[in-house]
């Protein structure tokens, strides 16, 4: 089953997919249809009572592990994030004014389903509630050597779009062989496949489980392959993932953003 | 009855690097060179995620030997639930005029940002910062406006022998320009907090404790913090 997360008529829904439109489980609405293009879609995921942690991965494709020196990384490269710089699906991501280099990244997005703690690789999805499309944008002209990627790169507002779905794991017989593409404005510029992955969905697990706690609503982005290209102002960017969803973003300018009030 | 839990953080947690002149520039000479090339420019943080938050009295699991990581945290306001930083904000303006990015801060809170040694600051430190419990918190929050961030002296103890004074006043950024650097390319949420900075011993290292130590953190107005290590079951 396919899951979202909508605000329409002035409230926050739970939907699921239903031939092509979102049937809405709120109480009051149950049952009722709407349109894709009638709502606002949020990230796919529950509210928790803590904050989100959200892990991400670089350089987690063979592909670009190639381009270092044939020599995969020894350990997974993973940095966290702030959950405030998600955003859902046909929502806008903010460019700075005057950068030269600002890319997507699409990546398979594995949300946590069950309290994770010293998880054996053989027992990982047991612990997956299901999976997204993120778009982890980074912003090259701010990388800087200390922490990199750094999260003036990483950690930007309207910076990370997820979505549409949240896909039960259930229903993803092979998640390690899904292939991703990303178009910008229509044009394919990169393509994948979470086979290529360095470090697999369920090592992942392993590894971050052998140090931290990952609780239900977590979320590890896994990665991106090669084929990034910078999106100036106005790019529609469509990352997709077979079986997934194919999530969509457009670029606005900071400039056109209200003016901050004078003081 | 009255019973207060200890306090824990209702946001995202960030901490900052390099923010002790000592370790600035101690570090200096190596900035230049591989793999770091620059010093760095904009704030260098990191994440403490929700695991790592552990309330006062906690015992800290750790396999061997754990970095202490005396710091103060600013928690910023807005968050409603919270009583304690609800009454912070109405006292606010006292401080608009000193430096207008702290007008965000609703309270400030002892930390012991606590982390495994490592010797390269290239790659984020996930698995040395982020472990369960690294992040242990005072238990309760004092009001900014009560609080001097320029010259605040936290003192470190282990099993009742001072190991470290941290002394506010020799932060590369201080509270309001690490606040307004931070902000420039991030919004930070109400209920997040953002902390100062750890800084290192003379000889660049951190003080270190063990399973079995008691560490008590304090300074002058807040609510000392205090927790043990205990050994990590294998």
């Amino acid at each position: 089953m396919k899951h979202a997360r909508i605000a329409w008529a002035g409230a926050i829904h739970d939907a699921i997919e239903r031939g092509g439109q979102l049937e809405l489980l709120t109480p009051a609405f149950k049952g009722r249809l709407l349109n894709f293009d009638e709502v606002v879609w949020l990230p796919p995921l529950a509210p928790v009572p803590r904050a989100r942690t959200v892990l991400a991965l670089g350089l987690n494709y063979a592909d670009h592990a190639k381009e270092l020196a044939f020599k995969p990384p020894e350990e997974p490269l993973a940095f966290a994030k702030g959950a405030a710089s998600l955003i859902g699906h046909r929502a806008h991501t903010v460019r700075p004014d005057g950068v030269q280099n600002m890319h997507y990244e699409c990546e398979l997005a594995v949300v946590i389903g069950r309290e994770a703690k010293h998880v054996r690789k053989g027992d990982a999805h047991d612990f997956i509630r299901g999976y997204s499309v993120a778009n982890d944008y980074a912003i090259r002209d701010y990388l800087e050597n200390w922490y990199r990627p750094n999260l003036r790169v990483k950690n930007r507002d309207t910076c990370t779009p997820i979505g549409p779905w949240l896909v039960d794991a259930a229903d993803i017989a092979e998640p390690m062989n899904l292939k991703l593409r990303t178009t910008v404005d229509g044009r394919l510029t990169q393509q994948g496949t979470t086979a290529d992955m360095v470090f697999d969905v369920p090592t992942l697990i392993e590894y971050f489980s052998s140090f931290m706690t990952l609780y239900p609503g977590d979320v590890i982005l896994t990665g991106t392959p090669d084929g990034v290209v910078d999106c100036p102002v106005g790019s529609v960017v469509v990352c997709e993932i077979e079986s997934i969803g194919a999530l969509q973003n457009t670029l606005v300018s900071e400039s056109n953003r209200a003016p901050a009030p004078t003081r | 009855m009255n019973f207060d839990p200890p306090w824990l953080p209702g946001g995202t947690v960030y901490g900052t690097l390099l923010n002790f002149r000592r370790e600035f520039d101690l570090w200096a000479p190596k900035m230049a060179q591989a793999p770091y090339q620059v010093a760095p420019k904009a704030p260098v943080l990191y994440v403490k995620t929700a695991n790592t938050f552990a309330p006062a009295g906690a015992a800290v699991s750790v396999t061997g030997e754990a970095q202490l990581g005396a710091t103060l945290g600013l928690v910023i306001g807005g968050f409603e639930s919270n009583e304690a930083l609800a009454g912070a904000s109405q006292a606010q303006g006292a401080i608009n005029h000193e430096a207008d990015a702290l007008t965000r801060v609703a309270g400030c809170v002892l930390i012991d940002d606590l982390s495994l040694p490592h010797a390269s600051y290239y790659r984020p430190a996930i698995r040395y910062r982020n472990r369960d419990g690294f992040l242990v918190c005072a238990p309760a929050v004092t009001p900014a406006h009560e609080v001097d961030l320029k010259t605040l002296a936290i003192e470190t103890r282990v099993n009742g022998v001072r190991v470290q004074t941290v002394d506010l006043s020799t932060l590369v950024r201080d509270a309001a320009s690490l606040l307004a650097d931070v902000s420039a390319f991030m919004t930070l949420q109400p209920g997040d907090m953002l902390l100062l900075g750890t800084d290192c011993l003379p000889d660049g290292t951190r003080p270190h404790a063990k399973a079995g130590d008691h560490v008590e953190i304090s300074a002058p107005g807040l609510t000392a913090l205090v927790h043990t290590l205990a050994r990590e079951a294998a």
